[in-house]
């Protein structure tokens, strides 16, 4: 009993070593979700931090709940970031200066002193004896029957209401997002007839240089050369991220034409030295 | 090692999401460092849990990730409907505090 | 009999009641109804007097309880009337005289459009005279105090179509309000001191009660009495009073109501008694009161003003010696009486010779009337000589003893009061003859008034000589009525006690003394005013005199100290409650705005700022969590 008491005060040399590994990840990881300009970065940033800490839980003995940090949290939250992210502009970068006159400082200030205190709290409270989850696990025959067993009968009515909330949850969001149609539905004939009517009889035609480019925010380029902004998606369009490729065909035909008029003379002049 | 260290962790990780919070302006950015803040508590609450020896720890964990999800799922839906309205997802443009 | 007592204030009340509510149909008979309740009254009165008469000395004290006016515990007061000796007196004094006034204004008021409403205000004033005289409590006299004083406002601005006369009204209302302030702070303290305002029970319990107490009744006892008799500090307003109607003068002004000071000190004698600072200020002010209004009277060309300095001065007789104790109580009322029947034949003399002179009443612009009125001239005459106190007429009777009285007060200051009495006895007879030369003697100096029109002097109508004549019965003959045999003083003695005092000098010395002061005093103003013809503008006269004229400054005196004064404190008051108080308010309102303009700055929107407050929020409840723990 006290070899298992002693075993559960101390972890063992390996998980010392992946914690100290993984930890120092983790805050980097943490650090880059809240400095990285773009969105998406922070994003991906925060996932990685998430998948350790999925690793610390399941190092803690917290089976069930490591596999749901990384199959909910991980894979169906984050994405969830991520689709929203892509919604609003996934290239639109932030602006890190500060606008709010004293707020960095509060929030360096803030965030040090409570920072300082959470450790002060850990480091006073007597947290030297471990009990481990040996046998909290194996008094119902593992993990994942330990919580299903509180859940069901302890928490039950916890969970009950945590099943009404996420149900309040989508509904709200539907809510949230549903837009209310202000006119009519247009009929398929005034579809029709406005699309006969329209400027644009035929369909519009496709973006990108089929030579060389087919992204959708590249412009198709006009008999003259100059790009045709109807070729790209009214979205982009006004988001103007329209990528002109309409110069760099010529360009890169300028730089091969150098680089072979370089290789060219350069062999010239080796012919010369040869001769 | 003491395993205390994970709570040092996540006191370190929830105060970098409080900073986050406090300094960043893009909403989504915003939100996922309070996603940090509350991954950071579930460290801690399963590191009470193997501490105490029992499930409780985790379970509250378990209902916390539950609840973040609603809440991601509401606060993501606010963000697009002010996006929508705004065509902004910075908190400080909504500083009038409606849409 | 006890019930006769109601009917006495009922009849007068039912009068002003009919004729005020009336409305324009009375307008014919009104003013014989009103004549006819003051009549019922008076004989009322005569009956209960003749009942009381019967009776002996013991049981002449009537009481009647109509109901319980404030039936609450701890604090009872009785609608309840006492007709003794005293109330007696001056029941039938009020309705007597009152009856007469009445039958006089219905010739005197002949050609007012208004006659009938006038009637109706002296029924009122009679009914409130009535109940003041006859209740049986404080509170209840206080109501009759308040009801005279009502009458008196709105008989003096009965004319209010001058301004002189609403001006008048309302100056004799607010000096009243001064006394009657005195009366019920009086009434309040014997509320807190007996616990009870019934005579009966105030006046047996002086006893035992501290002499501190009694003398502050006493005193705000003496500021009513003041208020309500004219008596110095609180005289201005009797002058200016002589703007009512001339009936008013000499019923209010001059025979009833401006006596009911005499009849509170005299009814609360007791208290009087056992306060002896209380009483030597009532001294002192009838004494200053009666030469002040005796050198007022002296220099007034109108008659009637100066027929209202000699009221004052004889009040302040009243006073005197109402102030003297016991040795003076009986005296003071028996004075009271006479002058009520002299000086309200005068006033009524001097309404008559108005009557006849087309209002004018400048004595300067009279003279030589007696051939033109001889009714007049000889009932004004023997009030005259009644005032003066020729030997054998009422006021020889009445003022003499009290002259003796003043001097049985023992001491210097029974000299001093002895002094100035024979003084104001001779500066009276000065002042009297002054007016009788001007008005009835030497060439006739009338003239046009200011529309052209020669006044053609003529006797008054027999409705308005017929009352003067009764009364100059009461002139000539109550005084002798009333001394020989000590009759006054044997019917009041058990109400009001007697003592008579160890008087310095005989009776016969005060009544040859008096005597000599009279006839020097007459004979000083027929130096002046009879030898020779008297000019018709008034000459500019010595400093005193000019003082007289203006009623010795007391108008002056009241302006600068209180109106001023009150100014004055007004405005230091608006000050105060501009910057002081109004400060305090919007510096703390001006303060509010500027912080909340500050804490506004917090409430920017930014939702991150809002996050820093709660994270700072949280960061300090940590600590201080922590901090408890480390304690």
């Amino acid at each position: 009993m006290t070899a298992l008491a002693a075993a559960a005060s101390q972890t063992s040399t390996g998980e010392a070593v992946q914690f100290w590994l993984l930890g120092i990840v983790a805050v980097i990881g943490a650090l880059s979700t809240v400095l990285m300009k773009k969105a998406v970065h922070s994003a991906l940033s925060l996932a990685g931090t998430m998948i350790i800490l999925a690793v610390f839980y399941l190092a803690n003995g917290a089976y069930f709940l490591g596999i749901v940090q990384i199959v909910v949290y991980t894979g169906a939250i984050m994405m969830l970031f991520l689709f929203v992210v892509m919604l609003v502009g996934v290239t639109a970068a932030d602006s890190l200066k500060e606008t709010l006159k004293g707020q960095r400082w509060l929030a360096a200030g803030c965030g040090l002193g409570f920072g300082a205190l959470l450790v002060a709290g850990i480091g006073n409270a007597s947290l030297n004896t471990f009990n481990g989850l040996g046998t909290a696990n194996a008094e119902h025959g593992g993990n994942v029957e330990g919580l299903a067993s509180l859940i069901f009968t302890k928490y039950v009515f916890a969970f009950e209401i945590t099943g009404a909330l996420l149900i309040t949850a989508t509904v709200g969001a539907m809510v949230l997002t549903h837009r209310e149609r202000t006119e009519r539905a247009k009929s398929q004939r005034e579809m029709s007839e406005e699309r006969v009517r329209g400027k644009q009889l035929p369909p519009l035609p496709a973006p990108g240089v089929y030579a060389r480019h087919n992204a959708v925010d590249i412009p198709g380029l006009l008999p003259d050369g100059t790009p045709s902004e109807l070729t790209v998606m009214q979205t982009l369009r006004n988001r103007g991220q329209i990528r002109d490729v309409s110069n760099e065909s010529l360009e890169q035909l300028k730089a091969l034409e150098q680089r072979s008029e370089e290789r060219l003379g350069r062999d010239n002049e080796e012919e010369e030295v040869a001769k | 090692m003491n395993p205390v260290n994970y709570l040092y962790l996540a006191a370190l990780l929830f105060t970098i999401g409080a900073a986050g919070v406090l300094i960043r302006r893009n909403a989504i950015v915003v939100f996922m460092c309070v996603e940090l803040m509350l991954n950071a508590c579930n460290l801690a609450f399963v590191t009470f849990s193997r501490m105490h020896g029992n499930l409780d720890g985790q379970i509250i964990a378990f209902f916390t990730m539950v609840v973040a999800a609603a809440e991601v799922v509401v606060g993501l839906a606010i963000i697009v409907s002010v996006f929508r309205s705004r065509h902004s997802a910075s908190v400080d443009d909504a500083s009038l505090m409606k849409l | 009999m006890e019930n006769l007592i109601a009917l006495l204030v009922a009849a007068p009340l039912l009068g002003a009641a009919v004729l005020l509510c009336g409305g324009r149909r009375l307008d014919r008979a009104g003013h014989w109804l009103g004549t006819l309740l003051a009549a019922a009254s008076f004989v009322i009165g005569v009956v209960l007097f003749l009942d009381m008469l019967g009776k002996g000395a013991e049981d002449r004290t009537l009481h009647q309880k109509l109901f319980s006016w404030i039936p609450v515990e701890g604090f009872q007061a009785d609608v309840a009337f006492q007709l003794d000796q005293l109330s007696m007196t001056f029941v039938l004094l009020i309705t007597g005289v009152g009856t007469l006034i009445h039958i006089y204004s219905i010739g005197y008021m002949a050609h007012d459009e208004r006659r009938r409403r006038f009637f109706g205000y002296l029924n009122l004033f009679l009914a409130a005279m009535l109940i003041l005289v006859i209740a049986d409590n404080y509170l209840l006299l206080y109501v009759g105090w308040e009801g005279v004083g009502l009458a008196s406002y709105l008989l003096i601005g009965f004319w209010q179509h001058k301004p002189s006369a609403a001006t008048a009204a309302k100056k004799a209302f607010l000096v009243n309000r001064v006394g009657d302030m005195g009366l019920s702070i009086a009434i309040m303290l014997m509320f807190t001191t007996f616990g009870t305002f019934a005579f009966g029970p105030v006046l047996e319990a002086t006893g035992q009660t501290s002499e501190g107490k009694l003398t502050a009744i006493g005193l705000m006892l003496l500021l009513a009495a003041c208020g309500k008799s004219a008596q110095v500090p609180l005289q201005s307003w009797l002058g200016d009073a002589m703007e009512g109607p001339t009936p008013v003068s000499a019923l209010i002004h001059a025979a009833t109501m401006v006596t009911a000071g005499v009849y509170l000190i005299v009814r609360s004698g007791a208290i009087f008694n056992a306060a002896p600072d209380a009483q030597l200020v009532v001294v002192v002010v009838g004494a200053v009161t009666l030469l002040f209004g005796a050198i007022v009277g002296c220099a007034k060309d109108d008659i009637k003003k100066a027929l209202a300095g000699s009221t004052m001065s004889q009040i302040g007789y009243m006073i005197l010696a109402a102030g003297l104790g016991p040795i003076g109580y009986v005296f003071a009322i028996m004075h009271l009486v006479t002058h009520g029947f002299f000086k309200a034949g005068l006033f009524l003399g001097a309404g008559s010779v108005m009557h006849g002179m087309n209002d004018e009443v400048d004595m300067r612009k009279f003279g030589g009337l007696r051939k033109y009125m001889p009714v007049t001239f000889i009932t004004f005459g023997l009030g005259y000589l009644a005032i003066i106190g020729f030997p054998g007429l009422s006021g020889f009777f009445s003022k003499d003893k009290i002259i003796e009285a003043a001097f049985a007060k023992g001491g210097t200051e029974g000299w001093i009061l002895g002094a100035v009495t024979l003084l104001g006895a001779a500066i009276t007879a000065f002042y009297m003859t002054r007016v009788m030369l001007l008005t009835f003697f030497g060439e006739k100096r009338w003239q046009p008034d200011a529309e052209g029109h020669e006044p053609h002097p003529h006797e008054s109508p027999k409705s308005m000589t017929i009352p003067m004549i009764v009364l100059a019965f009461g002139s000539v003959f109550a005084g002798g009525f009333f001394s020989i045999g000590d009759r006054f003083l044997n019917w009041l003695e058990p109400v009001t006690g007697h003592s008579h005092g160890h008087a310095p000098v005989s009776a016969t010395t005060v009544t040859a003394a008096t005597m000599v002061v009279l006839v020097i005093g007459v004979a000083i103003a027929w130096a002046m005013y009879g030898r020779k013809p008297v000019p018709v503008v008034a000459p500019r006269g010595s400093l005193l005199t000019r003082a007289a004229r203006r009623d010795l400054l007391q108008d002056d005196f009241n302006h600068v100290v209180l109106v001023r004064g009150g100014e004055h404190l007004t405005r230091s008051l608006v000050y105060v409650d501009h910057t002081l108080v109004d400060g305090v308010v919007n510096g703390t309102a001006a303060s509010m705005g500027g912080l909340s303009g500050r804490l506004r700055k917090l409430q920017n929107g930014y939702a991150r700022s809002y996050a820093v407050s709660m994270f700072g929020g949280t960061a300090v409840l940590i600590a201080a969590t922590l901090l408890m723990r480390a304690v």
